[in-house]
């Protein structure tokens, strides 16, 4: 007899895609009438796994067994006939349809051959009743929120399938009171048998709905545990990987005298994207932003930038009250910010080198005095050498340097406007470790120098290498402000988790 | 310097304008032959510069737009409408410089008009430009109430046939205006900044580059080129036909900017080159006439010579060739 105790199980699932490994040997079982979170951070092999738990990928090595019997899962649709229905963060139903149409799409009831709309929209009814949505099923389904959509995807998904869940960050665009009507009807669906996996970044929301979690790090099985034997500090623990018992000998940055104040947020953020957040930042100081990913770090720093404009608070930029609504306003006040994404929002690909570096500098100083080509050749040249930069020529397209070198552009570009405030967002991920170490050694030069700035990253030993002041970022609020001797990684892996116990420093 | 000017020169552009003048040579021996006439001169090598001075002026225009990744298809339209309010206002009696300052000024602001559209409403460029491009055609129906307005006004048409130091007017406004706005795109900081925007919108944003003022800068230089295409174009036949003028221009100046070497994807720009790009169709056209073959080959050469470009602009023929050879259009010659 096969065994029966999971519901859905991935043995020894190998992903390679090119040369690069994304799930190694990676085992996940799933049983009936449970939460199942699945952790890890960006690039750690979740969504690769839940596309092949759904068929959407195929496997390089393993294999998927549904109910215990080895299963080939050719695409989603194959999978929803094994039982397995996925809703993904962005509802992906059709919003101009009605929502009883969303629920019964591809499977409509018929008579004669035609959709039989009234047996359609009895049945939708009664469908959406047990959901607890008293609704028209004849309205337009684009006409609900965000949260009712979620819930006719996730009934849909029930009803098509009706024994696995995969739910893929369903909460993240979700205010708290829908989160909560959500979570009772996960219970609801749990208490009926259906096996539900949950993937978020809330680790509070994976507390208070799972109880198991699987942790991925870099495509490999950490755990798979019940949330009961955890404390979140655990939990985050397992997810970075940061050995809290060792990493007490990393020292913040010491105790120097402050410099004056350059920048005060007060109450400042912006509504589903920032909860308001104060802020004080110093001239020679390097304020490190710690979180984990979709806790609203980026977010914070394109408000702080104007990327985004914050819609509440106030900001002063030395002692004078200012208002920053665009990228322009900020770096008008000295302001510069390297985005996390480099290619998209970073380098412009087929402009060389030399207008890469001077671009924000051309920027500011508008669209008549324009520099010469000779004063571009001198500015890029200045910084070329300074920072290392490797590249044949400045006039060669910037796509084709490493992306370390990218980012010592990008990094020199803001550089070129004499700034007073650089916003770094993750500036050493993905590069290699010499334009790292010259990355880490130039935002050291640059405090020394009486910069503010603000770096977020991963990196919870770089950050704490570098930072004066760590604040740390979660749920897209800001929670803490770690100052002092007593910061180390395993203090900040606390407070990201926020948890009191498990510290051991 | 020198080799920087020597370099221009022998850009593919050049040599394929080379190229297809010595075919019509070989096809027509007369065709480089230059008479002086009546205070002008006269040959094909003029009648190209004259005849393609139309579309050069819509190239220098368009070039800035799809550098930004746009492009403005409503530009034969807006020549329709300069041309109608030029020809109805001296005909009601108006000066000929009052008449053309208008024409000039709602050129202007049908540009501005699909700038708002591209730059704050953020529509499609090419869906943005499509409503003018189909309304535009009514609303210069509507000024000249439906017929070809005639005009005798000595001014619009010296502007549409006159000469100037023997060179044709139409031919001498294209490259003022090309040498204008090269050196205004050039001299300022303009030119990089359309070809940031162009590249990465996001990224230049986050520069601080006021991407939004310089779309609707690059739509309102269109729509102005436009109106001055449109002029001259009515001065040519003395008379605005709202119907038929300026009709499908706006292809053969995108085309003209693409064997230019402008991508459709937006970046690098020449505004020089983009009008060596309409000479080249005007050569092919000019020659097509004078070797005396029916004028229907014109449309299959030039669908010929679009396909080889796109050819060449291809990701395709991007690995097999090193990049600085890409936009060559040697081939087109043919």
């Amino acid at each position: 007899m096969p065994d029966q105790q999971y519901a859905l199980e991935a043995r020894g699932i190998v992903k390679i895609f090119g040369n690069h490994v994304a799930l190694d040997k990676v085992d996940f079982g799933l049983r009936p009438g449970e939460v199942h979170a699945l952790l890890g951070e960006n690039g750690a092999g979740k969504s690769t796994l839940i596309k092949i738990l759904t068929g959407a990928y195929q496997p390089d090595g393993g294999e998927v067994l549904a109910n215990g019997a080895v299963v080939t899962l050719n695409n989603p649709q194959h999978a929803q006939t094994h039982g397995i229905g996925t809703v993904y963060q962005e509802v992906n139903l059709l919003p101009n349809r009605s929502v009883a149409e969303n629920l019964y799409l591809g499977h409509q009831p018929t008579r004669f051959g035609f959709v039989d709309r009234r047996k359609m929209e009895r049945d939708a009814r009664a469908v959406l009743a047990r959901y607890g949505l008293n609704l028209d099923p004849s309205s337009e389904l684009g006409a609900h929120s965000v949260a009712v959509q979620q819930i006719v995807a996730i009934a849909r998904a029930v009803e098509l399938s009706g024994k696995v869940l995969i739910l893929d960050e369903p909460t993240a665009s979700l205010d708290r009171n829908e989160v909560e009507r959500l979570f009772d009807i996960i219970r609801d669906l749990k208490a009926s048998g259906l096996a539900v996996v949950f993937i978020t970044h809330f680790l509070e929301q994976v507390f208070a709905i799972a109880d198991r979690v699987t942790i991925l790090r870099n495509g490999k099985l950490i755990d798979t545990k019940s949330l009961d034997d955890l404390t979140r500090t655990d939990v985050v623990r397992l997810m970075l990987g940061k050995d809290i018992a060792f990493s007490g000998a990393t020292m913040l940055e010491e105790n120097r005298p402050l410099g004056e104040v350059l920048l005060d947020f007060k109450g400042y953020g912006k509504k589903r994207s920032v909860h308001p957040f104060d802020l004080t930042i110093h001239k020679g100081e390097v304020v490190g932003v710690a979180g984990l990913l979709g806790s609203g770090r980026t977010e914070m720093a394109r408000i702080m930038f104007g990327a985004d404009a914050a819609d509440e608070g106030s900001v002063s930029v030395a002692g004078k009250p200012t208002s920053i609504t665009s990228p322009t306003d900020a770096i008008a006040h000295g302001f510069g910010f390297c985005p996390e994404d480099r290619k998209a929002e970073g380098i412009f690909g087929d402009l060389s080198v030399r207008e890469n570096i001077v671009i924000a500098l051309q920027g500011k100083l508008g669209w008549f005095s324009a520099l010469t080509r000779d004063e571009q050749m001198e500015i890029a040249g200045r910084f070329g050498e300074s920072m290392d930069i490797r590249a044949a020529s400045l006039d060669m397209p910037i796509k084709l340097l490493s992306g370390g070198n990218q980012q010592k552009v990008i990094l020199s570009r803001w550089l070129a406007t004499d700034p007073a405030f650089l916003i770094l967002d993750e500036p050493t991920r993905g590069i290699d470790v010499g334009a790292h170490a010259e990355i880490v050694r130039t935002i050291n030069r640059l405090r020394d120098e009486g910069l503010a700035l603000v770096v977020i990253s991963s990196e919870l030993d770089e950050v704490v290498a570098y930072s004066s002041r760590i604040v740390v970022m979660r749920d897209r609020e800001l929670v803490a402000e770690l100052n002092g001797e007593n910061i180390n990684p395993g203090v900040i892996v606390q407070a990201i988790a926020n948890h009191r116990d498990g510290a051991q420093a | 310097m020198m080799r920087r000017t020597l370099g221009k020169l022998a850009s593919p552009q050049l040599l394929a304008l080379v190229g297809v003048l010595l075919i019509n040579w070989l096809l027509f021996p007369n065709f480089f032959r230059i008479t002086w006439q009546d205070g002008r001169f006269f040959g094909s090598l003029i009648d190209v510069l004259n005849r393609g001075a139309p579309v050069a002026i819509l190239a220098v225009g368009m070039v800035g737009v799809i550098a930004t990744k746009g492009v403005d298809l409503s530009v034969g339209a807006v020549m329709a409408v300069a041309g109608a309010v030029a020809a109805t206002m001296v005909v009601a009696g108006y000066p000929a410089p009052v008449a053309v300052a208008a024409a000039l000024l709602v050129g202007l602001l049908c540009g501005l008009w699909n700038g708002i559209l591209v730059a704050i409403l953020e529509i499609q460029p090419i869906i943005a430009t499509l409503v003018l491009m189909v309304a535009g055609r009514g609303i210069a129906q509507l000024i000249t109430e439906g017929f070809i307005v005639t005009f005798t006004d000595p001014v619009l048409i010296y502007i549409g046939t006159g000469s100037f130091f023997g060179f044709p007017m139409a031919a001498v406004i294209a490259l003022v205006l090309m040498v204008a706005v090269t050196l205004i795109v050039r001299r300022t900081a303009l030119g990089l900044f359309i070809e940031a925007v162009g590249v990465n919108r996001a990224a230049a944003s986050l520069a601080g580059i006021r991407s939004r003022m310089l779309l609707l800068l690059v739509y309102s230089l269109s729509g102005l080129c436009a109106a001055i295409a449109g002029i001259i174009v009515a001065g040519d036949i003395r008379g605005a036909d709202a119907n038929n003028a300026g009709l499908w221009l706006e292809l053969d100046a995108i085309l003209a900017v693409v064997i230019g070497g402008t991508s459709l994807l937006g970046g690098r720009f020449s505004v020089p080159l983009a009008v060596v790009g309409a000479l080249i169709i005007q050569a092919m056209n000019t020659g097509i006439l004078v070797s005396g073959f029916p004028p229907e080959f014109n449309l299959i050469v030039k669908a010929g010579l679009i396909f080889i470009v796109l050819i060449i602009q291809s990701p395709l023929a991007s690995r097999l060739a090193p990049p600085r050879l890409r936009p060559a259009v040697k081939g087109a010659a043919k």
